[in-house]
C-alpha cells in the first residue's frame, strides 16, 4: 500500500497546468500543490459525486487536463458514473482512485468486499480505454508519465494506507484553507470564466 | 370527448427555450415521455447530451459543467429527483449552482385525486429543499422556462420546471 502524501508528491512533479480535484487526498494536496488556483479542493459536497463533477469540469474545459483523486467508497456509491464517463470519453480526464479499503472518516469500517474488487477491471468493463492498478509507489512513479501521456479517460486504482479518523466531526481539525465558494471563484478566475 | 393536441407542450418549444437560454449541455436520464424531445436534442449540434445512469449523478455533473463555464440543464423525472436528494443538497445547493431542473411531473393531474405517490411527494420534496419551481403544462406556459433560467442565474440556485403535460407534451 502507498502513502497518499507520497504519491501526491510524485504526481505534483508531472502536474503541469492540470486542474486537480484532490478529493480524499485534499488534506495532503493543499500542502503539496504549487498551483492552488487550479485546484478544486471541495472536500465532500456529497458522497459518490466526485467522478461526475470531474467529468463535468473536463467536458467544460476540454483543453485543460483534469485530474481527479477519487476514493473507492465514492466510486462504489456512484459506479454508474463510470459508464457515463466512458461514453463521453473526455480525452483530458485522468481518474485516479485512492483505495484504502475502508470508510476512513467514520472510523475505518470496511467497504463491501473491500479486498476483492478489481476497480480497474470494472472501469475497463465500463468502457475506459486505459486502466491501471498499483499498490507500490515505485511502480506508480515509474509509470505515471506514460499514463499522463495517454489520451483519456484513464483510470488508475491505487491501494493506499488508510488514515482513519475517529474524532467526532465537530472536533476534527480542518485542512481546508479556503471555503468551497472561494476555491470555485479562484479556479474560475484562473480559467478566465466570468459571470 | 377525446383530449386534443391544442393544449400541450411540444418538444420543439422546449428546445427553443433551451437554445434561447444558451444551454450547452443536457444532463439527463430519460423518462417515459421524453423520447421525441430526445430525438430533437440528439439532432441539434449545439446541444451535448450527457446521459447519466442515476439521476443523482446529474447534479454533480451539472455542477462541474457550470463551474467550468458551461450552461447545463438537468432533465429528469420527479422520481429521480427524489432519489437525488443528497446530491441536490451537496453539489447543486452547496456549490450555488445556477441550474434549471426540468422535471417530468409524473402523476400530475388537475382533475380528480392523485393516485401516483410520485406526484404526491414531488412538491413537498422541492419545498423541503427551498427550491422555487414553475409548472409548465403547455406551450402557452413556456415563457416560464426562461423565467426559471433568469432566476437561477440571479440567485445562483437551482430552479425547477415541473412539466405537467405528461401524456401529450413531449410526444408528438
Amino acid at each position: 500500500m502507498i502513502q497518499t502524501a507520497e504519491l501526491l508528491n510524485v504526481f505534483q512533479q508531472y502536474r503541469g497546468e492540470a486542474i486537480v480535484i484532490p478529493g480524499r487526498g485534499g488534506r495532503h494536496w493543499v500542502k503539496i500543490s504549487t498551483s492552488p488556483n487550479l485546484d478544486a479542493p471541495l472536500g465532500d459536497p456529497a458522497m459518490g459525486g466526485h467522478a461526475s463533477f470531474a467529468l463535468g469540469l473536463a467536458l467544460a474545459q476540454p483543453h485543460k487536463r483534469v485530474v481527479l483523486f477519487d476514493s473507492e467508497g465514492d466510486v462504489l456509491m456512484g459506479m454508474g458514473a463510470l459508464a457515463t464517463i466512458a461514453e463521453q470519453a473526455p480525452r483530458n480526464f485522468y481518474h485516479f482512485m485512492l483505495d484504502n479499503e475502508c470508510y476512513a472518516t467514520t472510523g475505518g469500517q470496511p467497504v463491501p468486499n473491500a479486498k476483492n474488487i478489481a476497480y480497474d477491471v470494472i472501469a475497463r468493463g465500463a468502457g475506459y480505454p486505459h486502466t491501471f492498478a498499483f499498490d507500490k509507489l515505485e511502480d506508480f512513479s515509474h509509470n505515471l508519465k506514460a499514463i499522463l501521456d495517454l489520451p483519456g479517460p484513464v483510470f488508475v486504482a491505487l491501494k493506499v494506507v488508510p488514515e482513519i479518523e475517529n474524532e467526532p466531526i465537530g472536533q476534527r481539525a480542518r485542512w481546508q484553507t479556503r471555503t468551497r465558494d472561494q476555491a470555485v471563484k479562484d479556479l474560475q478566475k484562473e480559467l478566465g470564466i466570468t459571470g | 370527448m377525446a383530449q386534443t393536441q391544442e393544449a400541450h407542450l411540444s418538444p420543439e418549444t422546449v428546445i427553443a427555450e433551451m437554445k434561447k437560454n444558451g444551454v450547452t449541455h443536457v444532463v439527463w436520464l430519460p423518462d417515459s415521455e421524453t423520447n421525441w424531445l430526445y430525438l430533437l436534442m440528439q439532432a441539434d449540434p449545439t446541444l451535448q447530451l450527457v446521459a447519466v445512469s442515476r439521476e443523482g449523478h446529474a447534479f454533480a455533473t451539472a455542477a462541474g459543467l457550470s463551474v467550468g463555464g458551461k450552461t447545463p440543464i438537468i432533465l429528469i423525472q420527479n422520481t429521480g429527483l427524489m432519489e437525488s436528494g443528497d446530491s441536490l443538497r451537496g453539489w447543486a445547493l452547496g456549490l450555488n449552482i445556477p441550474v434549471v431542473l426540468m422535471v417530468g411531473y409524473r402523476g400530475w393531474t388537475r382533475h380528480g385525486v392523485t393516485t401516483d405517490t410520485a406526484a404526491t411527494y414531488t412538491e413537498r420534496f422541492i419545498n423541503a429543499f427551498g427550491i422555487n419551481y414553475y409548472l409548465v403544462e403547455n406551450d402557452s406556459d413556456a415563457a416560464r422556462i426562461s423565467v426559471a433560467f433568469e432566476e437561477a442565474k440571479k440567485t445562483k440556485r437551482p430552479v425547477a420546471i415541473l412539466v405537467g403535460d405528461e401524456y401529450h407534451g413531449f410526444n408528438r
